[in-house]
């Protein structure tokens, strides 16, 4: 999904049957299954799998190794590529001691991912549980928890201003509107929400949380409708309480869920960008990792060699989770 | 999705009926709890969006007289008309949808072929594939986008698909990109679809003397429509929603999708909420329609992709 970000990461199951249909036919079948093709048949295959590779490989892992290379050299995107120094680990050495807003940034991705992995997710993992047990118009509760989630984070960024606005905001008025004080909404001391360090990444945060509960919510969902139903009354039977009966049976049956639910999470709050983006464009106080790329990118200087620096270290944070995923899905193949 | 619920509603309903009649009413108890618990929740998380459509509905004039926290005064759609022409929404509706509908139909058309010779045939590089397509989707695309930026200034095209030679600013951009990512998405879910139907009806048709293009075109391309359906739904709205691709491979602002037309009705010095309010549920309102028209693909989308069945 997607991200949610962008787009949100989207899930995926870790346990998929490799080779297709050698799962069922021994290796061996292999050779014969081909001689049976043409070789048109085998130019139609090798089409079918190379045209989606070639787009793949060249739009996002060419410029992915791109940004690797590009992180050691110094270029400011003018001229051909002939005017790229390299400069080794010298973007990095300034990203690390000199540029100001870097720390500021890893901080804020790590509270987002603090916050996402400690508040939201558990928070839709909780939905997921209540809306499960046979509810009475589960599904009017499940579509009202789900709208944000098919809301573009632009959207949802124009939405919370109106709540969030000093002066025409929803949270000051109500306040003026209970306390009768027009100090709420009166420029000067009316509460900046946006505007204010610290205050904005939680105000940010809020609505961002907004979003991602109704995700996990559906996904975690669509993994408890899949538990076999007799575990869980085999449970009753031993006379386990529904708390028991989900910590002890449940969640760890869906196991295979559980770290879809993390890698999406994790992803989710490295990708986070088009929120802050639309707030203030990630200055004061909504630094993010995702942000200051953009910036050195589209900024005056355009530097590109220590954008790329940055997209770097991005990468590595985001190559952890991934290749945890990858990991668990290859051991379940085996 | 509550007529999947009810078989093991049935089922759970019976065991606890046979139970003494205190748990019953203890269970009873605590569903009102449950209910109280969810109304609370879902007030709060609907409130929002139903504080946008409750302000978008007041004319300016009204609530910087009232107040924004008030009731009176007149409710009309001015706010709507005003920000469709503010924002232009039919351009950049225009301009979503040239990037939306062939981004979407691009990106099952290639990931329904990979995902068939991928599930069908085995070669060496199959699973490797597919956890390459896989880890790129989950790549953050700020990780992308420098040298991508730089690709897309160099990379030459032809006249009628770009109008300035080259691959940036052009809706062709876009949609190429759009396409590279969600292929990891699409084509894991629908090698999962394929893997599930049995094996046979491929096996048949090549011993009929099908072809391999005629085994998917005719066999199992018919067969993935469910799954082709809820992919559909879930890529129309990830597509739409977009917004970084938009703002940093585009530059004409005619050409901006709506989302990021959204930014012309918040003025410099001057916002007028009232206005953006109406703004922003009319961008949203596409995904929203289909949301509600088509929850139940919607949901089977992300179901195919997080559970196996």
């Amino acid at each position: 999904m997607t991200v949610a970000s962008p787009q949100p990461v989207p899930p995926y199951a870790p346990p998929f049957d490799s080779g297709g249909a050698s799962a069922t036919a021994p290796g061996r079948r292999r050779g014969r299954r081909f001689s049976v093709l043409t070789r048109r048949d085998r130019l139609t295959i090798g089409l079918m799998v190379g045209i989606p590779a070639f787009v793949h490989i060249m739009l996002i892992w060419i410029p992915a190794l791109g940004s690797v290379i590009l992180s050691f050299t110094s270029w400011n995107g003018i001229g051909g590529l002939d005017k790229i120094k390299w400069i080794g680990l010298k973007n990095y050495e300034n990203l690390i001691n000199v540029y100001q807003p870097f720390w500021p940034a890893v901080q804020h991705n790590l509270l987002w991912l603090a916050v996402f992995l400690f508040i939201a997710t558990p928070l839709g993992m909780l939905m997921a549980v209540v809306l499960d047990q046979n509810i009475r118009g589960t599904r009017i509760y499940q579509s009202v928890l789900y709208m944000p989630v098919v809301l573009s984070l632009a959207v949802v960024g124009f939405v919370w201003q109106l709540m969030y606005s000093p002066g025409q905001g929803f949270l000051n008025n109500f306040l003026e509107w209970v306390t009768g004080d027009p100090r709420w909404v009166t420029p000067g001391t009316a509460i900046d929400w946006i505007g204010t360090k610290g205050l904005n990444l939680a105000a940010v945060l809020v609505a961002a949380s907004w979003r991602h509960v109704g995700y996990i919510m559906v996904l975690y969902l669509a993994g408890l409708k899949s538990v076999d139903n007799s575990l869980r009354e085999a449970a009753a039977i031993d006379g386990a309480n529904s708390r028991q009966t989900f910590f002890r049976v449940v969640f760890p049956v869906l196991a295979p869920i559980n770290v879809v639910v993390l890698v999406v999470t994790i992803i989710e709050s490295l990708r986070a960008f088009d929120i802050v983006y639309v707030t203030n464009k990630g200055l004061n106080g909504l630094e993010l990792l995702s942000v200051l790329i953009v910036t050195n990118l589209l900024g005056e200087a355009s530097l590109v060699g220590f954008g790329s620096a940055i997209a770097v270290v991005l990468l590595l944070i985001s190559i952890g989770p991934i290749v945890f995923y990858l990991y668990r899905t290859m051991r379940s193949q085996t | 999705m509550t007529d999947d619920v009810a078989p093991t509603a049935l089922a759970t309903d019976v065991l606890t009926g046979g139970r003494t009649t205190e748990v019953v009413s203890g269970k009873r108890r605590s569903k009102t709890g449950t209910h109280v618990f969810l109304i609370v929740i879902c007030a709060t998380w609907i409130f929002p969006l139903a504080w946008t459509l409750y302000t978008s509905l007041r004319p300016f004039g009204d609530t910087a007289k009232l107040g924004y926290v008030s009731i009176g005064g007149t409710y009309n759609f001015d706010n709507f008309v005003n920000a469709a022409k503010g924002m232009d929404l039919w351009l950049h509706l225009f301009d979503t949808l040239i990037v939306v509908v062939p981004a979407m139909v691009i990106v099952l058309f290639l990931a329904s072929m990979l995902a068939f010779a991928v599930s069908r045939y085995s070669f060496r590089f199959n699973l490797a594939l597919l956890m390459l397509f896989t880890a790129g989707n989950l790549l953050p695309q700020q990780i992308v986008i420098t040298p991508l930026f730089r690709m897309y200034l160099a990379l030459p095209l032809f006249q009628p698909l770009s109008d300035n030679g080259l691959w940036y600013d052009q809706f062709f951009g876009i949609i190429a990109i759009h396409v590279a990512f969600q292929l990891g998405f699409c084509s894991f879910v629908l090698a999962n679809y394929f893997r599930q139907l049995p094996k046979e009806l491929t096996e048949a048709a090549l011993m009929d003397g099908a072809s391999v293009w005629r085994t998917y075109r005719s066999v199992l391309l018919p067969l993935a429509r469910p799954a082709l359906a809820a992919l559909a739904t879930l890529e129309f709205t990830w597509i739409y929603n977009d917004f970084f691709w938009g703002i940093l491979l585009l530059r004409t602002g005619s050409k901006f999708p709506i989302t990021s037309a959204l930014n012309n009705l918040s003025g410099q010095f001057f916002t007028n909420y009232n206005l953006l309010a109406a703004g922003a549920l009319l961008a949203a309102l596409p995904t929203l329609i289909v949301y509600f028209a088509l929850q139940k693909q919607f949901v089977a989308g992300l179901t195919l992709g997080s559970t196996k069945g």
